[in-house]
């Protein structure tokens, strides 16, 4: 490097420096916290969120801000145990955050969830599915940008009964508590349409073979399968099925509604059923933050995505509407303004559950979820 | 001579360096993205000079810090750093010595959380936690000398002992009127008693299991413990968990959270010395003795007249109470619980924290259990890196310390002839 | 009848799932008392391998039959290069110290492992393509076992063999047995004790990395984390077994195989790790050493 290159560059690299300390002299950041698993097991569910986190805040940062004070994360993982989300939240709180975006797992999400209550923060969860933390009113401070799991057990048992007019099913899940929550209404509905469960059986997460639950469902003589769960275990489900021959309808949750289910399952995952939240690929800002990430990290984003960068767009426009970053005031803001998504035009209800956002039912259609109509 | 013996090492450690260039290759440079059934590659070539010098900068520091460990091993009476140390020790076991720098310890540990906050008063009471269960594991591990890796069900024992009594007791012990935080104090001794005798039914059967085969054994009851506690939704609330468990009870007064973690804290201080004390006394008394002798040699042992199988029952009696304490106290400090922190990795952990502190070593359990649980809370700024770096500084330091950072002493009986007073 | 035969013959694919990865855990634990919890990962290690170089191969136009000898060989190159690295640099440096501090540096190595993947590649789960060939005549048994199952199975079957073979009549096995008796002893006769542990690390790991090659083919997806969870089923299965005996970590991982399907079968698949270690338990009580686990003689 010649000498007056090297010149300029400190120089730059000063001047930079100093301009940006002199912007954090007139006004301080406004710290989002971000927290959920990032490691572990687990890192596959929680790492997209951090990435759409990153992604929104730098747009807005690019734009100058909001109020003229410029956003910043505060990134703390808790690997969805309950114990490491309590020191999480801890951390976050005491990084004086005004906000957080997280948890990732409902169980890690309730632990969190009292200090975060405690120290009036305004929680939205991403993927948080359980339903307790918005209808249980014990959370006022919790939020979430998809619907919990009652509402598309519901829609689920009623597809299963009234369109594809099943007779007997066989229910399984993954024995946690998203999986094993969604099995158990899906369970509670069916049986109220009349449909006979002949099977409700948990299987263990990550085992390499499912071979002898699948028999059994042969030999139960069912008409349709219900998967609570996750994508991996699904795809091995169908997979180990279909390669005995046995051609049941599939339906599961929006654990499944996932395009890696597609990559894994592959030729097995056609006409698969998963409920999920309604379709927004098409909407241009859906298209626009998918881009975005395969621009910054180079891949496709992963789960819970979308709902991620909703949360932290409904949260920061929020705050901008508030003017403040005042609990109550960002609480009736949530509730009241209505705010353009990759999810759609969505707001809050009183309990915290997303407004204007839904779910759908989708088929497997070559290679592609569909939405069924 | 001297510069022959470093060019050799300068070769040993480029040799090293192709071979991890090597070795590598297909995971550092080669990225994988599956794509409709098709595996794509991606090649980063910039990786694979980082690899090579890496590898030559870490390989070379390894063997010199080897060759350093050995040689210390081999001279450890000499040297001056093991006469200061000599020294020090001595000077620390001075009575005035020891009770001051006990003191001042005792006074930073009062202070802490009103020094650094409600963070680190979190963290700490996790450690805390993880002391109690260290010290417990310790006394069947190091003591007795009996593998166990399933001894996060006795902490979830002593958890869902808390759990469960303000599931079902709570709402009317509510509508009493009373103090739910008075559960608290009701499960605490009742948790410590329910998991003894968890310990000791379930050490029954296994009296006849010697080594790794306990080992297996255990953690087979720990998974099965965890199964049941995941399937039985409807008694424990299953893989949900059971929430909103209520802080312990401080004069009828609801603590806000900062006031309610400082609480806690000095409660674990508390449960901690208590520990301490009373495992020091287990250690020197009569059963203390028989269970090490019992750690040295089975056979023997027996032949001496110990009973063994009363002895195995103790230590995985004294061994589980501890883990049940430590379950109400971890209930108490998250509020919820849900089996998911009753793993077999959770049994792990603890293990490493005796081992890595130093099996059999009170003051070595302690700091392996604080360095076990601060060390990740701290590396957090390592990002995803974190896990990582918290694997190969597990391995350094057992490398570099097999017998843990602050081994056991043995217990040496001197006798000394009492001069008669008269 | 037809119930019971569907049951019994997936819990035999199961069990020689279980027994590839076995096989590994009990050589090396034969050798040197190791509960190596690293083994699920160099399993791990040696399904990613094969998915990376397969994918090389085939995108750049190699023929199918080829892409799998090719990436089956050079997978189990590297992760019989992985396990004696991982024995060089963690497990040697440990010999002659306490065995606890022996396990938490291989515990230490499934958390670096792991932790590596997961940052050099992916936190997703991957599909993993087969390239393993399908056999029209079992068609009309689909419904009872499927082409790959009974790949894995004969290779499970072969491997058994071979290692017994190995191991009765080669001199590196003769040296094995020798050191897996007694270490100091073997030295003193002149048997190279180091080099016969990185044999064995190496020929675990092989065998770690055909496993891995198989079940994620069986399975059609791989992630960072699948090792552990095979890693610990596999360790039950040789204890089960008789640690430290080839033949027994075979039938210890069909009996195990067998035990979950029927469980599942016939009760109830929410108990199915739960069968498994019931059944461990049952036969450690009956046998202290494994079903096929010599009686030791205990010595003062």
């Amino acid at each position: 490097m010649k000498r007056r290159t090297m010149v300029l560059v400190v120089f730059a690299t000063v001047s930079l420096l100093v301009l940006s300390g002199v912007q954090s002299v007139f006004a301080a950041p406004i710290k989002i916290g971000v927290a959920g698993a990032f490691t572990g097991d687990l890192a596959s569910y929680g790492l997209p969120t951090v990435n759409a986190a990153k992604l929104v805040v730098k747009d807005i940062n690019a734009k100058g801000g909001i109020n003229g004070q410029l956003v910043e994360l505060v990134i703390e993982d808790d690997q969805c145990k309950p114990e490491l989300a309590t020191n999480a939240a801890a951390k976050v709180v005491s990084a004086k955050v005004v906000a957080v975006i997280g948890h990732i797992c409902s169980g890690a999400t309730k632990a969190a969830l009292g200090i975060y209550k405690d120290s009036k923060l305004v929680t939205i969860s991403p993927s948080a599915t359980n339903p307790p933390l918005t209808q249980s009113g014990e959370y006022p401070n919790f939020f979430r940008t998809i619907a919990p799991d009652d509402a598309q057990a519901k829609l689920a048992a009623t597809f299963l009964t009234k369109t594809l007019k099943l007779k007997k099913i066989a229910v399984l899940h993954d024995k946690g508590d998203y999986g094993k929550g969604f099995a158990e209404l899906v369970k509670q509905y069916a049986e109220e349409n009349g449909v006979q469960v002949a099977l409700f059986e948990g299987i263990n997460p990550g085992a390499p073979d499912y071979s002898a639950v699948v028999n059994k469902i042969g030999n139960a003589k069912v008409d349709g399968v219900v998967w609570g769960g996750y994508h991996p275990e699904a795809s091995k489900l169908v997979q180990q099925m279909k390669d005995k021959g046995m051609n049941l309808a599939f339906i599961s949750d929006d654990g499944v509604k996932d395009n890696t289910f597609i990559e894994v399952a592959g030729k097995y995952a056609e006409g698969v059923y998963a409920t999920g939240p309604t379709d927004t690929s098409s909407n241009p800002l859906a298209i626009k933050a998918i881009e975005d990430h395969k621009k910054e990290f180079g891949s496709e984003p992963g789960a819970f995505f979308l709902n991620a960068y909703a949360a932290t767009q409904a949260l920061l426009n929020a705050i901008a509407k508030a003017k403040s970053t005042d609990y109550n005031k960002i609480v009736a803001a949530l509730q009241s303004e209505y705010v353009d998504t990759p999810l759609g035009h969505i707001s809050f209800d009183k309990r915290g559950d997303i407004v204007g956002f839904g779910f759908s039912v989708f088929q497997v259609k070559n290679g592609k979820y569909v939405e069924l109509k | 001579m001297k510069l022959r013996s470093i060019l050799a090492d300068i070769g040993k450690s480029l040799a090293t360096a192709v071979w991890f260039m090597v070795l590598l290759f297909p995971l550092m440079v080669m990225k994988v993205n599956v794509a409709r059934g098709v595996a794509q590659i991606q090649f980063r070539w910039n990786l694979l000079p980082l690899v090579g010098v890496g590898a030559f900068v870490l390989s070379y520091a390894w063997r010199i810090a080897l060759e350093w460990n050995e040689r210390r091993g081999a001279n450890k009476s000499e040297g001056m750093s093991s006469r200061i140390r000599a020294a020090g020790a001595a000077y620390l076991a001075r009575p005035a010595v020891r009770t001051s720098s006990l003191l001042v310890l005792l006074a930073f540990v009062i202070a802490f959380p009103f020094l650094f906050g409600m963070y680190h008063t979190n963290v700490m009471i996790t450690a805390f936690i993880y002391v109690i269960l260290g010290l417990g594991l310790n006394i069947v591990v190091g003591l007795g000398g009996l593998l166990n890796l399933g001894y996060a069900a006795f902490f979830g024992v002593g958890a869902y002992t808390y759990g469960l009594i303000w599931k079902y007791i709570g709402p009317s012990f509510v509508a009493a009127g009373m103090d739910p935080g008075w559960l608290f104090w009701i499960s605490l001794p009742l948790a410590g008693i329910i998991a003894t005798l968890f310990g000791i039914l379930l050490s029954l059967p296994v009296l006849r299991l010697r080594g790794d085969y306990l080992a297996i054994i255990t953690l087979a009851f720990g998974e099965i413990f965890r199964m049941v506690m995941q399937n039985s939704g409807d008694l424990t609330g299953g893989a949900t968990g059971i929430s909103l468990i209520p802080r312990p009870w401080f004069f009828g007064q609801k603590l806000p959270p900062t006031k309610a973690a400082t609480y806690i804290y000095f409660i674990a201080i508390v449960l901690v010395i208590i520990t301490i004390f009373v495992v020091r006394r287990i250690e020197d008394s009569r059963v203390g003795r028989a269970l090490e002798a019992m750690r040295e040699d089975e056979v023997a042992c027996e032949a001496m007249g110990i009973d063994l199988v009363k002895n195995k029952l103790i230590t995985f009696a004294l061994g589980a109470f501890w883990a049940g304490i430590a379950g109400v106290l971890m209930a108490a400090q998250t509020t919820y619980i849900n089996p998911d922190s009753f793993t077999l990795w959770e049994s792990i952990i603890i293990l490493m924290a005796v081992v890595i502190g130093g099996t059999g070593s009170i003051p070595g359990v302690i700091g392996g259990a604080i360095l076990l649980k601060l060390l990740p809370e701290y590396f957090r700024a390592l990002a995803q890196y974190r896990m990582l770096i918290y694997g190969i500084a597990m391995i350094l330091v057992i490398i570099f310390k097999p017998d843990g950072l602050i081994p056991r002493k043995r217990k040496q009986y001197t006798f000394e002839r009492k001069e008669a007073t008269k | 009848m037809e119930y019971f035969l569907k049951l019994f013959l997936s819990g035999t694919a199961k069990g020689s799932i279980y027994a590839l990865i076995a096989l590994g855990y009990t050589m090396v634990y034969g050798i040197i008392q190791l509960i190596n919890f690293a083994h699920g990962e160099i399993y791990m290690i040696g399904g990613f391998t094969a998915l990376i170089l397969g994918g090389f191969f085939f995108s750049n136009g190699m023929p199918v039959g080829l892409v799998l000898v090719f990436s089956v060989l050079l997978s189990i190159m590297y992760a019989a290069a992985f396990g004696f690295t991982v024995e060089k640099i963690a497990y040697r440096p440990l010999r002659g110290k306490p065995r606890l501090s022996a396990l938490i540096s291989a515990i230490g190595v499934s958390m670096v492992l792991q932790n590596f993947v997961l940052l050099s590649q992916t936190e997703k789960f991957l599909s993993f393509p087969s390239y393993l060939p399908e056999f029209n005549w079992l068609q009309p048994y689909k419904a009872y076992i499927n082409s790959t199952q009974l790949i894995i199975l004969g290779v499970t079957a072969v491997i058994m063999v071979l290692l017994t073979l190995l191991i009765k009549f080669t001199r590196i096995g003769k040296a094995m047995r020798a050191t897996a008796q007694d270490m100091h002893m073997a030295q003193l006769v002149g048997v190279d004790v180091n080099q016969v542990i990185s044999v064995t690390f190496i020929i675990g790991s092989a065998l770690a990395a055909i496993g891995g090659v198989l079940i994620c083919s069986y399975m059609g997806q791989i992630n960072y984390y699948i090792g552990f969870i095979a890693g610990i089923k596999a360790f039950v299965a040789a204890v089960l077994g008789g640690i430290g005996s080839i033949p027994g970590a075979v039938l210890g991982s069909f009996v195990l195989g067998w035990t979950e399907s029927l469980g599942t079968g016939y009760i109830s698949s929410d108990y199915e790790d739960a069968f498994a270690f019931v059944i461990l338990i049952v036969i450690l009580l009956i046998k202290p050493d494994g079903i096929l686990g010599r009686t030791q003689r205990q010595k003062v």
